[in-house]
């Protein structure tokens, strides 16, 4: 069970900035452990965003990804209040979803 | 000759199989209901011509002064984490892509943008060693590329 | 003759290298600004929020009682004002001997399980320390340390802390002040802090703890003092010592005057 993102949505402008950070190993796979085994890759593998149930954003991602991630972008729109909601499934399976309110 | 291999895949012009492989690769039209699709193809890829051909892109790939990087170092401290933006002045940008050319996987991520949201991404990525990051973005149909070198140190002490 | 032909050939060595130097280290600080936003230190800063007001160990108390010298439960400011003596424990003590100290008498734990695991790896061995002390630093950002040396122990800290910061041994015979007790030192890339100035001690110890990058942890001052004995090839810094409190005293109190700027982010 990961540790929740952390999400901060401000208006700025006429548009809704998102910054994200979330908890996970982005394990490459390259790795190898104290015993010579390789280490699994585990890594985020898609990542949505939506508001008002609309998608926002949508991202593949690969083991390049840095560890424990950040991400940010704008979308145009968004009232302070409205909820954005920040999905992810990795190539384990596993899912994490977190909402945040626009400031 | 590798080098010169991939300067021709950049410059080379259009063709028909482009949207062939568009639709074979899973790279999403912009506003579409979301299937969490994981391009394997285009992840596995080991080396530039094969990422580009997996994201639909080899064909016809113009260099662009349009694709600008913010807030990326010249050199990063640490290869673990590298801050890269990418800004996509094209008009109708559907989606912004980030390739390492030294690293053992050079698909990093893919970012598809629906209407009505900026082209302007901000992550971080793990760099393998001293790079050029392609900044490939797909606008109305057609792909464009940035490039920008960033050096990684080897670092000392703690810091 | 032979003199000034020297000095001028080491003259012209060092200009280049100097401005090379120079325009390096502007592109790494400009790195580290880039990376300011974002840090994942955050994470341990709210996991550690999450522990300090979850009821835990044997008697099933919050930390929330816990004095960590400006009163039981007041967190804002503390950081800055520690090492210090406290009269209940008689001694001196830093950040992290003071969480164990509460999490053995308002908790219940023993001293070694409260101990088990201070320097975490990964997601499956993480560490309560760590996050706990993310969390109370992050409650004294902005705050101007004032590291108090009223106490007959916390003078006796700062100097036994001083003699360490000074005192060369093991296989290289290196002190603290080996490396960091002049300007301009470096190692390859990384610039060494002169923690022998005001302007120095400050930078290097109000940015502790920090997510490490290149660990992909955060790290706190203890572990970088462990950290500084591993590679001086010293014998290993027990954590919470009197050694690693006294350095700590030492260095914290050199930093007196600039605000606390953690948790930082770094390689």
């Amino acid at each position: 069970m990961s540790d929740p993102m952390k999400i901060r949505a401000s208006l700025v402008g006429d548009s809704t900035e998102v910054k994200v950070l979330m908890s996970h190993e982005m394990e490459t796979g390259q790795r190898k452990d104290a015993q010579g085994q390789t280490i699994p890759a585990w890594f985020i593998q898609n990542v949505v965003v939506t508001h008002n149930g609309k998608t926002v954003l949508a991202a593949q991602w690969g083991t390049a990804v840095a560890k424990n991630p950040f991400l940010s972008f704008k979308f145009k729109g968004g009232a302070k209040g409205d909820k954005v909601t920040i999905s992810w499934t990795d190539n384990r399976g596993d899912k994490r979803t977190d909402e945040a309110v626009i400031a | 000759m590798i080098d010169r291999r991939r300067r021709t895949v950049l410059q080379s012009g259009g063709s028909a199989t482009l949207l062939g492989l568009l639709a074979a690769t899973g790279w999403l039209k912009p506003g579409e209901a979301r299937a969490e699709a994981w391009n394997k193809g285009a992840f596995d890829s080991h080396s530039m011509p094969d990422a580009m051909k997996a994201l639909g892109g080899t064909d016809s790939v113009v260099p662009s002064k349009d694709i600008v990087f913010f807030q990326t170092p010249e050199i990063a401290e640490n290869g673990a984490v590298v801050p890269i933006g990418i800004t996509s002045n094209i008009p109708k940008t559907e989606s912004i892509a980030i390739l390492i050319e030294k690293n053992p996987n050079l698909l990093a991520a893919v970012f598809d943008l629906p209407g009505g949201t900026e082209p302007t991404v901000s992550t971080r990525v793990k760099m393998a060693q001293t790079s050029n990051i392609y900044a490939l973005v797909k606008a109305d149909g057609k792909y464009y590329v940035a490039t920008k070198e960033v050096k990684v140190t080897l670092g000392g002490c703690g810091g | 003759m032979f003199a000034r032909a020297v000095f001028a050939l080491a003259a012209a060595a060092i200009a280049p290298a100097a401005s090379a130097q120079g325009s390096t280290a502007d592109e790494i600080a400009k790195y580290r600004a880039a990376l300011r936003e974002g840090n994942p230190a955050e994470l341990w800063q709210a996991r550690g929020e999450a522990l300090w007001r979850e009821k835990r160990g044997p008697k099933h108390v919050t930390l929330e009682g816990c004095d960590l010298g400006l009163g039981p439960g007041i967190v804002k400011g503390a950081y800055a004002q520690l090492p210090r003596y406290f009269a209940d424990a008689d001694r001196v003590m830093d950040l992290e001997t003071r969480l164990v100290w509460c999490m053995v008498k308002l908790q219940g734990y023993t001293e070694s399980d409260a101990k088990r695991n201070v320097f975490g790896s990964g997601n499956d061995k993480k560490s309560d320390l760590e996050a706990l002390t993310a969390y109370i630093t992050s409650e004294s950002r902005g705050v101007p340390m004032k590291v108090p040396l009223s106490h007959a122990k916390e003078m006796e800290a700062y100097r036994v802390g001083e003699k360490l910061f000074f005192f060369r041994g093991g296989t290289h015979d290196f002190a603290c002040a080996t490396c960091h007790g002049e300007e301009g030192k470096r190692i390859r890339l990384q610039d060494l802090p002169n923690l022998m100035t005001a302007e120095g001690a400050q930078k290097a110890y109000t940015t502790w703890p920090a997510y490490r990058v290149s660990q992909g942890e955060l790290r706190t001052f203890e572990w970088r003092l462990y950290d500084c004995f591993r590679q001086q090839r010293f014998p290993e810094l027990a954590f919470g010592s009197e050694a690693a409190i006294a350095l700590t005293m030492y260095l914290a109190r050199n930093a007196n005057g600039a605000p606390y700027d953690g948790p930082a982010i770094k390689r």
